[in-house]
């Protein structure tokens, strides 16, 4: 298989993976004014492209790396938890991690997707997903930190009131970030769990947990 | 400036005593009165209680501060600071640290209520907590953290917290505060706050199952982490408001934790909820 329509592949949100349930904590920070116009709404994904990204990206090129080790898979599951303090954060985690592992053991049986956990961290699914399907380990760290800004961006046309087109160019604008996300991610993947990277994002995780106890919401997160 | 200082606490009887207590200047150890409403241990008397003073103005840039703390099984310490921290930059630049190491050991209790880190304006600093707890270690950790004085840009701060427990990683978190370089005034850190804080509790009675999660007034949620632990993490317009919404999260625990049931009252949230005699303004 062609590495890269493999990664084309993995990236599309074509993929029946459950994303498009998401909009990682937009429509919350929308609903409490904390993004309302195109300029914050390219703080936002900037913001979460460099710390949600950043330690999705690290965890998924670390998981990558530890495809074949189900015993250091666990120990990166649990140092990943320790770094998601918002407990709508880490539901939401692995519920979009069981979808990605379900529809990958589906569509390309692997021994190595036998390795992840049906309870996996998003993250930990994608990194086993792309060594599953013989990408590199940078593969990895750039499907993930994508996934995190293209979740949002997608919702984002649904919570605000911005055309799509706007929304695309932040994202080209964003380019430069999202490589150097991808790049410092990639670079992790050979260090000890306990060294990887753990940004906070205080005011993500207060809006995760206001979101999660509204009953009346577009998006699941 | 480099400073050294050491903190020990043994069960002694019923009770606890301070066993090292090793200040050096500008970190004061000082065995102190209670102070305000205490979680848990609730003033109690037989209980060894530490206030940690400042000998002089700082960290400054160029500072290197190292605290260790050993609370020994079985004992219990409560831990407080005289006042809040002033970041300031140092004479000829350069960045200062504070280094806490500290140990809980099983059936120990550590209530830390350090006071707010101020990062004034040029400061340049580098704060880590180091936290090893015992599978049966109680513990209650607050941060606070306000982003310049009145009218002012804040420096830089750096704050790492890292608790393990039973030699697992529970609560692993850095925040990156000020400086140009990232985007902490953006809506995903503070939302443009001058304030932000968390309180960290753990206890081993949750391993069962943790109390729920619920939002508090003010800009705030209370959440159990991936253990039997619960985090309260909030933002705010000035120091009061924060304190009083990290308050409402402990007090949101209920008992033991809570401080409400007991008869306490914070000094910061009087009961008809009006601010007549709070010591800061809003800026």
């Amino acid at each position: 298989m062609s590495m890269g329509a493999a990664l084309l592949l993995l990236a599309d949100g074509r993929l029946p993976s459950g994303g498009y349930a998401h909009s990682g904590g937009l429509e919350s920070a929308v609903r409490m004014g904390e993004v309302h116009d195109t300029s914050t709404l390219e703080a936002f994904l900037h913001a979460r492209a460099v710390s949600v990204g950043l330690v999705s990206g690290a965890f998924a090129a670390a998981a990558h790396a530890a495809a074949s080790q189900p015993a250091l898979l666990d120990e990166l599951d649990r140092a990943l938890d320790a770094r998601m303090p918002a407990a709508a954060a880490r539901t939401t985690s692995r519920a979009l991690g069981r979808q990605l592992g379900r529809v990958l053991r589906s569509i390309h049986p692997d021994p190595l997707l036998e390795n992840l956990s049906h309870q996996a961290h998003q993250a930990i699914a994608y990194g086993v997903a792309a060594a599953s399907l013989g990408l590199a380990t940078a593969d990895a760290a750039r499907l993930m930190v994508h996934e995190t800004v293209a979740g949002p961006a997608a919702a984002a046309a649904k919570v605000l009131s911005v055309d799509p087109f706007e929304v695309h160019a932040i994202l080209v604008r964003l380019v430069p970030v999202l490589d150097e996300t991808s790049r410092l991610a990639a670079e992790a993947a050979l260090q000890d769990p306990q060294d990887l990277p753990a940004p906070a994002t205080p005011l993500l995780d207060v809006l995760a947990e206001l979101h999660a106890h509204r009953e009346v919401r577009l998006f699941a997160s | 400036m480099f400073a050294r200082a050491a903190l020990g606490v043994q069960r002694h009887g019923a009770g606890s005593r301070v066993s090292v207590l090793r200040s050096h200047a500008p970190m004061v150890l000082r065995p102190t009165n209670p102070k305000g409403a205490e979680p848990l241990v609730r003033r109690a008397a037989d209980v060894a209680r530490v206030s940690l003073a400042a000998g002089a103005a700082g960290p400054l840039g160029g500072d290197d501060y190292h605290l260790e703390v050993h609370v020994g099984a079985g004992s219990v310490l409560v831990l407080n600071e005289v006042s809040a921290t002033l970041l300031l930059p140092g004479p000829s630049g350069g960045r200062s640290r504070m280094r806490v190491i500290v140990r809980v050991d099983d059936d120990a209790t550590l209530i830390w209520l350090p006071e707010p880190l101020i990062a004034a304006s040029g400061c340049d600093h580098l704060h880590e907590i180091d936290v090893t707890l015992g599978e049966r270690a109680r513990l209650l950790l607050r941060e606070e953290v306000r982003l310049g004085r009145l009218h002012e840009q804040p420096g830089r701060i750096s704050q790492r917290l890292s608790v393990r427990r039973g030699g697992e990683p529970l609560y692993v978190q850095r925040l990156d505060l000020g400086g140009e370089e990232t985007p902490w005034r953006g809506p995903v850190i503070t939302g443009g706050r001058r304030c932000i804080g968390n309180v960290l509790v753990v206890d081993p009675a949750w391993t069962q199952g943790t109390p729920p999660g619920r939002m508090l007034d003010g800009t705030g949620a209370l959440a159990p982490l991936a253990g039997p632990a619960m985090l309260v993490t909030a933002v705010a317009e000035d120091t009061r408001g924060l304190r009083r919404t990290l308050d409402a999260g402990i007090d949101a625990l209920g008992d033991p934790w809570s401080t409400a049931s007991s008869g306490d009252r914070h000094p910061a949230s009087p009961p008809d909820g009006s601010s007549t005699t709070g010591m800061e303004r809003s800026t």
